[in-house]
């Protein structure tokens, strides 16, 4: 619906600057951040209908305003220890491609600038499972802050028809 | 989209659609011997529609080939040709190259131009005509853009005037001897023809130009045109919106008055045209020698021109609608038959709305089912109002309102299968001529209605079983006719409801399933193993398994070992069951069980380990409450349950869904019968039956993708989402051992 502004909002925003804007969240000790333009809505945690035979980083679906959405663990889908999703846990839904797809973080902490330059690319020594999903590093205040790269955090038609 | 000629265009192909859908039903009513003087009429003026409109558009490619088809028809019309069976056939042939190049025309895809030309020839055959293709040219001529000054032709001396580039064309007066009979419209082509025509100020006000009329008659041939006015008597009394000309074209070579009639075919309503042989008199025609409608006309004409004197600067319109109002009465031949085509086509009246804003109340129907739960819900639940007080009372009320809402919105949903139908009886005649065995398409039930989109994805299946009963279904001629049964073989597909659900049969008359054969292939093939025992309906369904042929040899139609499994698979996406009725030498019936639709669903609401599942209702045969003991093992962590003399395998739900690890049965609980295959019967354990309601379905498949067992998803009361089960699904994927033992073993 504001799709077009957005995407205006987008554009002349990082041509003007060079800069993009980033949703920064927390994940167990780590910090996280994606492309805000990509960011449709926060929302509250809610309890998911679990999918039968899914990939155990897909907690299920919820119902948003009449659409089912399907909401993966962020966490799990990282590699990093599952918790049990709590009150205060967030669900970023973000569109990617052509999908909508909830994500379970811990907490949603900044709204972060950051121009290209700011902007490493991930070593490639990198072995942990979630590393294939970060797409850049940058040093905030002395935190790292990973970028992800939200088309390979998407389930894989394969993975889902296991 | 934002081009109007597009969306014009648009509108005439869906309008070519319906006047193509009235030419198959026209000739199948002569094919089954019903016709009537009117049903070749009909059929002609879809075709004649369908030229008119292309001509419009420069489609020239529709309007040779349906210029010929009606030339053929018009022949059978006035009686110059008897319609028989292959005179039938061809038009049936035609009408699908008709639809054809409709089609190529929309999408702009490449035509069968042989098979094009093939029909053509045949047709010509008909017509005896051979000027014909020639006027099927007609349209193509390029009309080069001519400058003629609207003064010079409106101008009141009434002297005659000639078309630039046409000065050098002798007089009228000496034209060689013209034949004198009044019989233009026999099509004798070595007349000369004069015609007289005089617009009507409808035919100004809408647009049109007499000029480029004119200049296509000139096209046709050389010709002389004169024009002549009525006296004007004082010129404060003039109408500036009146006509006051007529012309008189005379041509100086034969022409065809077909030809001339076509110039005039979308202005035949708005001018009196007298189409004539010999040499015209301007005064006296229009009054005297026209035929009575044309009369009518112009004397509509004058009575209108006074009341334009008395105001000269009064707007348009109500002039307009006075004329419109008054046309009935004074209809031209032509008029009363494109009005009669009209009334054919829309017995009742109809709106064209776009689907996706039907798709979008649809889809705000369900919210307001979804809603309407969620507020019942939380009012029964928090407030402890007594049921007989006004809220419960309304709320009942609400709760009725709703599914009456959501039952009319889903009705505009639904179309009749006729149109599928006769996509149907068109892949019959294909197959029929393609393999040579004569078969004959009975249909039944044409007036059924399923939802549209069910109508879309029929299609598929449906082609694949029709041509599957054509070529393997029914015998070829030789045997038919050892057997003792006529030489054609009969194909019937059917429609109906039956019990909250549509039912669709496709039969032949054939000589019925081969079961050793098909038990013989099936081994080859490896598809189960040699020394399985099968029972007659299960060696039908064998007919379903992929990579399943019996076809001795390959034909173009069918026998690629792809079709039954693949028809299974789309019936079974839509939410329907394939079954099969074969009796040897009899015929084989195939029959398709669909829900009346695919939007809602009436569903038994189940809790199974915690979670809120939807069975659909029409899967479950019966409801079980188990004691402690009426499960018996077969096999550790296998158990049936008895059931009136049968031993009904059955399946834990929360474990083949994953949701908790296999358990020992305590015989405690719910069982639900489900029968996902005729003649199968499974139960499925769950914990509790909590409700049994209407639920909206919500695809899964868009959003996520397919999960095994599971159908869609819904929103119930709560606002949380249920799974709704796919029972067929779920056995197939089951950790279950099937009797025939071919099925893949799945691990959850």
């Amino acid at each position: 619906m504001t799709e077009p502004l957005r995407q205006e909002f987008a554009a002349g925003g990082a041509a003007a600057t060079g800069e993009t804007e980033y949703l920064s969240f927390g994940l167990g000790d780590a910090e996280y951040s994606v492309e805000i333009m990509s960011v449709r809505e926060i929302r509250g945690w809610t309890r998911t209908t679990s999918l039968p035979h899914s990939p155990s980083y897909v907690r299920g679906v919820i119902n948003l305003r009449g659409a089912v959405l399907p909401v993966i663990d962020l966490a799990v889908r990282l590699g990093l220890p599952a918790t049990e999703p709590e009150d205060r846990n967030v669900i970023i839904v973000v569109d990617v491609e052509t999908r909508t797809m909830g994500r379970r973080v811990d907490a949603v902490s900044d709204i972060l600038t950051l121009s290209q330059d700011q902007l490493h690319p991930p070593p490639d020594v990198a072995t942990s499972p979630g590393a294939r999903f970060v797409k850049a590093l940058t040093i905030l205040d002395d935190r790292m802050v990973r970028v992800l790269d939200l088309a390979q955090v998407m389930p894989s038609s394969s993975e889902i028809s296991l | 989209m934002s081009d109007p000629m597009q969306e014009i265009m648009a509108s005439f192909f869906v309008e070519c659609e319906e006047l193509l859908e009235a030419l198959v039903d026209a000739l199948q009513t002569m094919a089954d011997g019903e016709a009537d003087g009117e049903t070749i009429n009909v059929a002609f003026r879809a075709v004649h529609s369908v030229k008119g409109g292309a001509g419009a558009f420069g489609l020239d490619e529709l309007v040779g080939f349906a210029h010929q088809f009606e030339t053929v028809m018009d022949l059978c019309r006035s009686g110059a040709l008897g319609i028989d069976d292959k005179l039938l056939d061809l038009f049936f042939r035609c009408s699908d190259m008709l639809s054809d190049l409709v089609r190529a025309s929309r999408d702009g895809t490449a035509i069968d131009a042989a098979g094009r030309d093939a029909l053509l020839a045949e047709l010509t055959l008909h017509s005896g005509d051979d000027d014909a293709g020639q006027q099927a040219d007609a349209p193509q001529i390029d009309f080069a853009p001519m400058a003629i000054d609207l003064d010079d032709l409106g101008g009141p001396d009434g002297e005659p005037f000639d078309l630039p580039g046409l000065d050098d064309l002798p007089d009228i007066g000496d034209l060689p001897g013209a034949a004198e009979d009044e019989t233009p419209l026999d099509g004798d082509a070595q007349r000369r023809l004069a015609v007289v025509f005089r617009a009507s100020p409808e035919l100004y006000e809408s647009g049109n130009d007499p000029r480029s009329l004119l200049k296509s008659l000139a096209s046709l041939a050389p010709c002389t045109i004169t024009v002549a006015c009525d006296p004007v008597s004082a010129l404060p009394d003039v109408s500036t919106l009146g006509s006051r000309l007529a012309w008189t074209i005379a041509f100086e070579e034969p022409v065809q008055p077909n030809a001339v009639r076509e110039i005039f075919e979308f202005v035949e309503d708005l001018c009196a045209l007298e189409i004539r042989a010999g040499d015209p008199d301007i005064t006296a025609t229009a009054p005297a020698a026209g035929p009575a409608p044309e009369d009518a006309e112009l004397a509509t004409t004058a009575t209108l021109l006074p009341a334009a004197d008395e105001d000269p600067i009064r707007d348009d319109d109500p002039e307009g609608d006075e004329q419109i109002a008054e046309a009935p009465a004074a209809p031209s031949p032509d008029a009363a038959r494109s009005g009669a085509a009209k009334t054919a086509a829309k017995p009742s009246a109809t709106v064209r709305v776009d689907i996706e804003r039907i798709d979008r109340l649809v889809n705000l129907v369900g919210e307001l089912v979804i809603n309407q739960a969620m507020l019942s819900q939380s009012i029964t639940a928090e407030n402890n109002i007594p049921a007989n007080s006004s809220v419960l009372v309304g709320l009942d009320e609400f709760l009725q309102l709703t599914r009456d809402i959501q039952e009319s919105v889903m009705m505009i949903r639904a179309q009749p299968v006729k149109s599928l139908f006769q996509r149907m009886s068109r892949i019959t005649r294909e197959a029929s001529a393609a393999i040579g065995k004569p078969v004959r398409l009975i249909t039944e039930g044409e007036a059924t209605e399923i939802d549209k989109t069910a109508i879309e994805r029929l299609a598929d299946p449906l082609t694949h079983m029709i041509r599957n009963a054509v070529d393997h279904g029914l015998e070829p001629p030789e045997a038919r006719r050892a057997a003792g049964k006529p030489e054609t073989g009969e194909i019937r597909l059917s429609a109906c409801h039956r019990s909250g659900r549509v039912l669709i049969e496709v039969s032949d008359n054939g000589g019925g399933i081969n079961r050793d054969k098909v038990k013989s292939i099936a081994i080859a093939k490896g598809l189960i193993p040699g020394d399985a025992v099968l029972t007659d309906p299960d060696i039908d369904q064998l007919l379903f398994l992929p990579g399943f042929s019996t076809a001795d040899k390959v034909s173009n139609l069918s026998g690629r070992g792809v079709g039954m499994d693949v028809v299974k698979t789309q019936i079974t996406a839509l939410g329907g069951r394939v079954g099969i009725d074969s009796a040897p030498g009899v015929g084989t019936t195939f029959s398709i069980s669909l829900p009346l639709t695919l939007a809602v669903l009436d569903g038994m609401v189940i809790s199974v380990a915690g979670e809120t599942l939807v069975v659909p209702l029409g899967a479950i045969v019966e409801t079980l409450s188990l004691t402690p003991g009426s499960l018996s093992p077969v096999s550790p962590g296998q158990y049936v349950v008895r059931v009136r003399e049968r031993f009904v395998p059955v399946l834990d739900l929360a474990t083949e869904l994953g949701y908790r690890a296999p358990r020992a049965a305590d015989g405690t609980g719910i069982a639900l019968l489900i029968s996902p295959e005729e003649g199968q019967l499974i139960a499925l354990l769950v914990d509790t039956i909590d409700d049994q309601r209407q639920v909206v379905i919500k695809g899964l498949q868009e959003s996520y993708g397919h999960v095994p067992g599971i159908a869609a998803a819904t929103i119930l009361g709560d606002g949380q989402i249920a799974l709704i089960l796919d029972p067929t699904d779920l056995v197939q994927n089951a950790s279950l051992p099937d009797d025939s033992g071919q099925k893949s073993r799945k691990a959850s």
